[in-house]
């Protein structure tokens, strides 16, 4: 080893490398010697919260992972699900936070970037993106560019690659302030005899090193993303990398004409902590070691270290295992692409970690211990105890008509149109996206086939702030009712765990209490979590964001062409409200814009009745019983009525008898309109269905009321409520705009 | 009859437009920018994408590629060439059309439904329309604002080479509307002997009720009908 070694670590070594002192006490153990700083580096990247799950993975392992649909379960790059006629989808949700509070173009590029090459390593053509984002109230200048630079970013990437960003989702909420959220999500697919997997094998085959060359961006960026960002953080603007959507779509396609190849033994994208973490992580689950000499990777700049070179985060980078006859043929597929191609690696018979620089050997580590050697972290301390919960109240109402609430609630920033943003992405490209964004799910046709994929994300971190446990059941049942409301049943989840700073008790119990309900909610509604994501430490000078849980669904239908929408379509069609009545305001944007405060019990949810109801909408819609379903959800019934009627263009007019006459806007009225109780649709039928709609209630024990008819240019409801289609959509559409 | 579609590295519209060719009843090539051989090819599309990336300007580098000089020739020889989005700023940059395509005056990426008018039944590209009908055919571009001097526009006028205008859903003059800002609201134009056609909209996009028009069909039944004498509308598209 000709590297310095270190005499015993200092505080400052350490914290470059975001290590804890007794982490490096048991490292020095486990090797029975110093490492040199390289090792240090390259244990610092992989031991990162952001590599090696330290934190949730003890937590992680009580999730339903398995299914008769699930193809591959989490430990690959993206898990993938039959979809039948032999293909499989193949899909992943991945956080890009960091990056993106300090660049909010480049981070939320490379997210992008990042989520797609998972999804093309398995050998699966990218067919859709959807991103879930998170900012601070957007009357604020520094959020309105966080905000427009996100958004920018994501569509100048997936634009420019040729992939279309078909929905997502977007709050806006104090509690993100300092921390925005972007989490990307990505959806492909592949037959199934040529899903490719990222499992080394065969010692003395060889490691192809593709694409882009390697340069100084993205330094220590695992490590970044895995400590609180502080007033320094915009000085690690060197760990955002620059991201080249161009090469990308060239790799991806290089790589693409590849799946299936029998040259092609595994492939492994670059990601966090680079050549280090894609390496190690290769070998690791192909039970063999690897050798990788950094000389031989083309670099963008001269002068770079073995350190560099190997913890580079690069973008645009894959690397490729083969036979060493093959390596030639393989070479040419990417010559004819211009991409460069470079042998950096040899796969070993033992399990160790070797870096080589030229003829000096740099590096000797054991697999184990890198990959699988951070001491777990268990709970920083017991379960911090809660204060009963605050009358859900606040303050006095406001003296709002309720006209001027439901404009009011239609024009919030997370509840108003989202047609200013996704009008910046390219939704269409590909030919397949039949329900175009803004209703509950999005709905690609499957090329070739009459499959449809639905597919939506959602994650109200409100609930979750009052009763993580209960927010997380939410998010997974609201996102299987957006896929259910297009009349496809729910395959498979993702999820992204956004949390704060994980060494805080109430953060740890609440990442505990999240995945508590996400297993409870999967295990109850048969939907099982093939892949996923934890972004820890959103935190900043001691403030961390609420807990938020985005769940990714995955929903097919056999035939796209009896897919129902969510807006009202027939003048005369009926309309009811499948689910519970209440009138339960907790953790509502009714409640938050009228008391200003995010208080009392999330809605109440009862999972058995959830599962009902989204099995009588299924099969409403595949009796072709129904006009448009429409989950409700923020805002509640009233606005689930105003979204259906805008995305019909025709009015309805209903009558809520529990609202009671002439009353005004109490609190029970307003819970009623607006409150968001779960497990609730508002549906549109013929005349006709409404025997044979009852008959189904009944059969599934669900609530059903008649609430009134489709028809008119205006938004209904008797005594109470009466607002022109005009005005619905002028207060919603401008949700989001600047104001002058 | 067969569609040759180019693909540079950068493409991504070739995909769709192969699939619209197959819906249409037609066989479509894929034409690698690296060759020349244009593979026997009636009609050349160009399709969208950002091809070599556009980091310097969308179709600058493009039109530089192996496979262009043999586009060139075909097109100067009278062959058809359909520039679709990005394949109408490279027709621009290599001179083949007049004019240039700039940022939208929004300033921002629109993914939008536009409504096109036809201006002209004057080509092969529109001879299956009616005068005056409005297709919905959507948009899909950053850099999608048509200019050029008023020499060229009056040219271009005069000579009834505008083949489509943005309007409003109903036909009327796009006004306020426009969703690019180009000059006298032209989504696209012909070359001088109406053989070369450049459209920022995407056609192929808008070949199937599923996707929510079939508008762009009549554009491809229009060509194929002209070379092959065939170009009934394909019953996958009329239902």
């Amino acid at each position: 080893m000709t590297s310095v070694q270190l005499a015993g670590a200092s505080d400052a070594d350490l914290a470059e490398v975001a290590l804890t002192r007794s982490e490096y006490v048991h490292l020095v153990a486990s090797l029975g010697r110093e490492p040199n700083r390289l090792e240090l580096g390259i244990v610092g990247a992989l031991w990162s919260e952001h590599c090696s799950y330290k934190t949730s993975r003890p937590l992680l392992g009580t999730l339903p992972t398995t299914g008769p649909r699930v193809l591959q379960g989490p430990g690959e790059n993206a898990g993938a699900v039959d979809i039948g006629r032999g293909l499989a989808c193949v899909f992943k949700i991945e956080s890009h936070n960091h990056p993106s509070a300090i660049e909010p173009y480049q981070g939320a590029a490379t997210g992008v970037g990042g989520i797609l090459r998972d999804i093309f390593t398995m050998g699966a053509r990218p067919i859709a993106l959807l991103d879930s984002l998170r900012f601070g109230p957007l009357d604020e200048p520094h959020q309105r560019h966080l905000f427009d630079g996100v958004v920018a970013g994501i569509g100048g990437y997936g634009n420019c690659i040729g992939v279309p960003t078909v929905g997502g989702e977007l709050y806006f909420d104090e509690s993100y302030r300092t921390n925005c959220l972007v989490n990307a999500m990505c959806v492909g697919i592949v037959e199934q005899g040529k899903l490719t997997r990222a499992t080394a094998s065969g010692p003395g085959n060889l490691v192809l090193l593709v694409g882009a060359d390697t340069g100084r961006d993205g330094i220590h960026g695992a490590s970044f993303a895995s400590v609180v960002l502080d007033a320094e953080s915009a000085a690690r603007r060197p760990a955002v990398q620059v991201g080249n959507p161009f090469l990308e779509k060239c790799l991806m396609e290089a790589c693409l004409e590849l799946a299936g190849d029998p040259r092609v033994i595994a492939m492994q994208d670059l990601g966090a902590a680079g050549l280090c973490g894609s390496t190690a992580e290769l070998a690791h689950r192909g039970g063999c070691g690897i050798e990788i000499d950094v000389a031989r990777a083309s670099r963008r700049e001269t002068g770079m270290t073995p350190y560099e070179v190997m913890l580079s985060e690069s973008q645009e980078r894959m690397l490729i295992v083969a036979r060493p006859a093959d390596v030639g043929s393989l070479q040419q597929v990417f010559e004819r692409w211009d991409l460069h191609s470079d042998v950096v690696a040899v796969i070993l018979p033992e399990q160790r970690f070797v870096v080589r620089d030229g003829a000096d050997h740099v590096c000797d580590l054991p697999l184990d211990l890198l990959v699988d050697g951070a001491p777990l972290r268990g709970a920083p301390g017991p379960r911090p105890h809660r204060p009963a919960p605050m009358d859900a109240d606040g303050g006095p109402a406001p003296s709002w008509t309720p006209d001027e609430a439901l404009l009011h609630l239609l024009g919030s920033p997370n509840i108003g149109s989202r047609a200013s943003v996704y009008r910046r992405y390219d939704h269409q490209v590909g030919d397949a996206t039949v329900i175009l964004p803004g209703g509950d799910a999005a709905l690609v046709r499957v090329d070739g086939t009459p499959i449809g994929l639905a597919l939506a994300t959602d994650g109200n971190s409100r609930y979750a702030a009052l009763d993580a446990r209960q927010g997380a059941m939410i998010a997974v049942c609201e996102a299987a009712r957006n896929v259910v409301a297009t009349g496809a049943k729910p395959a498979a989840v993702t999820n992204c765990l956004n949390f704060a700073n994980p060494e805080h008790a109430d953060v740890w119990w609440d990442l505990h209490d999240a995945i508590a309900g996400l297993g409870d909610a999967c295990r109850a509604l048969d939907i099982p979590v093939v892949s996923g994501n934890v972004s820890l430490y959103n935190d900043t000078g001691g403030t961390g964001i609420d807990p938020t849980i985005v769940i990714g669904m995955v929903g097919v239908i056999d035939d796209v062409s009896r897919r129902c929408t969510a807006g009202f379509r027939d003048e005369g069609d009926l309309v009811a409200l499948v689910g519970p009545v209440a009138t339960e305001l907790g953790g509502s944007e009714y409640q938050r814009m009228a008391h200003g405060v995010n208080a009392g019990t999330p809605p109440h949810l009862d999972i058995d009745l959830e599962r009902r109801v989204q099995a009588f909408v299924l099969e409403a819609v595949a009796a072709d019983l129904l006009g448009s379903a429409h989950d409700c959800a923020e805002g509640g019934i009233a606005i689930a009525i105003a979204e259906s009627c805008l995305l019909g263009d025709i009015g309805a007019s209903v009558d809520i008898v529990e609202l009671g006459r002439g009353e005004g806007l109490i609190n029970g009225a307003a819970g009623i309109l607006f409150g968001e109780s779960q497990s609730r649709f508002v549906i549109s039928f013929a005349r006709e269905a409404l025997v044979r709609l009852h008959e189904l209630a009944g059969r599934h024990s669900v609530p059903f009321r008649g609430l009134g008819s489709v028809g008119g240019e205006r938004v209904c409801v008797t005594g109470c409520i009466d607002v022109s289609l005009a005005d619905v959509r002028r207060v919603h559409e401008g949700a989001l705009i600047e104001r002058e | 009859m067969r569609f040759g579609i180019a693909v540079f590295p950068g493409t991504w519209s070739d995909r769709d437009c192969r699939h619209a060719v197959e819906l249409a009843g037609h066989e479509a090539v894929m034409l690698w920018h690296k060759d020349r051989d244009l593979q026997g090819a009636d009609c050349v599309i160009l399709p969208g994408g950002f091809a070599y990336g556009d980091y310097l300007r969308a179709g600058a580098v493009a039109r530089f590629a192996p496979l262009m000089e043999s586009v060139a020739e075909f097109a100067n020889s009278g062959g058809l060439v359909w520039g679709i989005c990005n394949g109408f700023q490279i027709l621009c940059e290599a001179h083949l059309l007049p004019g240039a395509l700039t940022r939208n005056s929004s300033l921002e990426f629109r993914c939008v439904p536009t409504w096109l008018r036809v201006e002209t039944l004057d080509s092969v590209f529109t001879a299956g329309c009616e005068r005056g009908s409005v297709l919905q055919i959507p948009i899909s571009h950053g850099e999608g604002r048509y200019v050029a001097d008023e020499a060229t526009l009056g040219t271009l006028e005069r000579d009834d080479r505008v083949a489509f205008r943005y309007v409003r859903r109903d036909g009327s003059d796009a006004g306020d509307e426009s969703p690019n800002g180009s000059m006298h609201d032209i989504a696209g134009i012909l070359n001088e002997g109406r053989n070369v056609l450049g459209m920022m909209p995407h056609p192929e996009r808008a070949c199937e009720p599923l996707l929510g028009s079939s508008d762009g069909m009549r554009l491809f039944a229009s060509v194929a009908k002209s070379v092959s004498g065939s170009g009934a509308m394909p019953v996958a598209a009329a239902l």
